[in-house]
């Protein structure tokens, strides 16, 4: 409901767009009663809440198709990008925090923490270039720009995602690199770390059964808000290297002020959201056996 | 005792010498940013050209950082951004914080406001960011003004529930419960004696948000989607040169610079004051 008012009340007529600048008034007229705005703000919203529940996202003004039939189409380019870059992100950077834990104020720890914070800083889209410039442009190595499906070529749909992957990984991997390292920190101060080590344990499997295990919680956790950054940074990363998906659609339904598709993608992201910290919630039960749902 | 923190006087110093770059911007040999000549576009770094004035002059100048493809100095466009970003980041920041604050001390003062408050909080939560600004931004015709509150307004609910949850610590302290039993208005409760034991934290989060939003005001020029083109933001700059990368990457290099640079000081001061300030959330992160 939020999502819907929010982008009723706003001015800015869809109608007036969509009829180009050299419609007449009556021409406006028409196209406003036929995607049904001259009805009353309730009677809208009860139409398209109905709607809603059986799946139904309403009619795209400006690409002339159901939304939800939109979205469905455009889903496979960002779900393998967030999809690849969620496994680099979390390959790496859980390693590297424990590490990080581990050798707590040697210059690695120092390097991770210097890494997290530039991680933080440097824009998507600066670093996009950056990498295209270096890799593509200089090197040769990877395409510069573009997506293939994963059905025609699957070598060269890895390869167009290569750099969109790391581009968009390295904040998320700043974010989970510093609480894996914080919250392996904290476990590696407790009294069954130093037990587990007096029992003649190997180090690594001190670090991984005692530490890493009990600082999963938090790790998860972060894993789980951080999808709220790889959605933002998927708008930016799709229109930087010219990825048909839901992020550049996003920008484009915007940019024609197309309300039915910015409603559906809004709330299709935020039921993402919401679902994926619904999973790691219950994924706490499974981590923490002192935690029942 | 601040000062003598290392990312402190790094981040600040950064900062205090961008802010004088973009106070100064007249006086560093730049040109009015709006400025172009058909006969200077796409100049590289360092090159030589001309440009004509608004009264129709034709002048010499040097294109430190280049031209972009309408002939536009790069140079005084980015230092002219500066002033965009710093007062983007800022204005959004304070926005943010004082509609937070009065909504976090509303939120831990009345008990009945609390659950409806903060379940609506919880809503624009539950939404990304930059999906809120994007929406908002472009359905109100991109200005200054409607830039900030489109940026400053998913951040809200952060500052509420922090701004709560400070509350919800300090009522429980005793020179409130003294203050109460003096009979104290509630008014004066709120913001005497409990708004400046939250000064601390609010100050740490408020910088990084000046962080963020200048991050994101960039990506909703960059998008197109942000403040019109003609105004000289990083943002902007980097989207009319994105065209052009491949030939000429100075249009983007640059402005990109700048705006990480900036980025980067922001939160190493945010790091910073958190460490001094705020001894015991530094220890959680």
């Amino acid at each position: 409901m939020l999502v819907f008012l929010l982008l009723r009340l706003t001015p800015g007529d869809p109608a007036a767009i969509l009829a180009g600048d050299a419609a007449t008034a009556e021409q406006i007229a028409a196209i406003r009663v036929s995607l049904g705005l001259d009805r009353p703000l309730a009677v809208q919203f009860a139409i398209w809440l109905g709607k809603l529940l059986s799946g139904d996202l309403g009619q795209s003004y400006y690409f002339r198709m159901n939304v939800t039939a939109l979205i469905a189409q455009r889903l496979e380019p960002t779900f393998a990008l967030t999809a690849l870059t969620m496994l680099l992100s979390v390959v790496i950077s859980i390693p590297v925090g424990v590490i990080a834990a581990w050798r707590h104020g040697g210059w690695f720890d120092r390097a991770l923490m210097g890494f997290s914070v530039l991680g933080f800083s440097v824009p998507v889209f600066v670093l996009a270039y950056v990498l295209i410039w270096l890799v593509s442009l200089q090197l040769g190595w990877l395409p510069v720009q573009g997506y293939v499906r994963i059905s025609e070529n699957f070598a060269l749909f890895l390869k167009h995602l290569i750099l969109p992957a790391i581009t968009l990984s390295v904040i998320y991997m700043a974010l989970i690199a510093r609480v894996t390292r914080a919250s392996v920190l904290e476990a590696l101060g407790e009294d069954y770390i130093r037990t587990a080590r007096a029992k003649g344990l190997p180090e690594l499997r001190v670090l991984v059964r005692h530490a890493l295990a009990n600082a999963a919680v938090p790790i998860v956790t972060v894993i789980g808000i951080g999808v709220a950054l790889l959605i933002g940074g998927v708008v930016v990363t799709e229109s930087v290297y010219a990825i048909p998906g839901l992020g550049r659609l996003t920008v484009d339904a915007v940019l024609a002020r197309d309300f039915p598709t910015i409603q559906g993608l809004i709330l299709f992201f935020s039921a993402v959201y919401v679902l994926v910290n619904l999973l790691v919630d219950l994924s706490y039960a499974f981590l923490d056996p002192r935690i029942r749902l | 005792m601040i000062w003598r923190n290392a990312s402190v006087r790094i981040g600040g110093v950064a900062l205090a010498l961008l802010l004088a770059i973009a106070l100064a911007a007249p006086w560093l040999g730049t040109v009015d940013p709006s400025l172009f000549d058909a006969a200077s576009r796409d100049l590289r770094p360092m090159q030589a050209g001309e440009i004509i004035t608004l009264d129709g002059e034709t002048l010499r100048h040097r294109f430190l950082m280049g031209s972009d493809s309408f002939g536009r100095d790069i140079y005084s466009r980015v230092l002219y951004g500066a002033r965009v970003s710093l007062i983007v980041g800022l204005a959004c920041a304070l926005a943010a914080l004082a509609c937070g604050i009065v909504l976090g001390l509303l939120a831990g003062t009345l008990r009945w406001l609390d659950g409806p408050l903060m379940r609506v909080m919880d809503g624009v939560m539950a939404i990304p960011a930059i999906l809120i600004a994007i929406a908002l931004v472009a359905l109100w015709r991109a200005s200054l003004p409607t830039v900030i509150l489109a940026i400053a307004i998913p951040e809200i609910p952060r500052v509420t529930r922090l701004v709560r949850a400070l509350v919800l610590t300090i009522r429980e302290e005793p020179y409130v419960e003294a203050a109460i039993s003096l009979g104290t208005p509630t008014a004066k409760i709120m913001f005497g004696h409990i708004l400046p034991n939250t000064a601390a934290p609010l100050i740490v989060q408020g910088t990084y948000i000046v962080g963020f939003a200048i991050l994101t005001e960039a990506a909703l020029s960059f998008l197109g989607v942000g403040l019109p083109p003609d105004i000289p933001t990083w943002g902007n700059i980097m989207a009319e040169g994105r065209v052009q990368f491949v030939a000429y990457p100075h249009n983007v290099f640059f402005p990109g610079v700048f705006l990480a640079v900036t980025v980067l000081a922001v939160n190493m001061l945010g790091d910073g004051l958190r460490d001094t300030l705020d001894p015991k959330m530094a220890r959680r992160l």
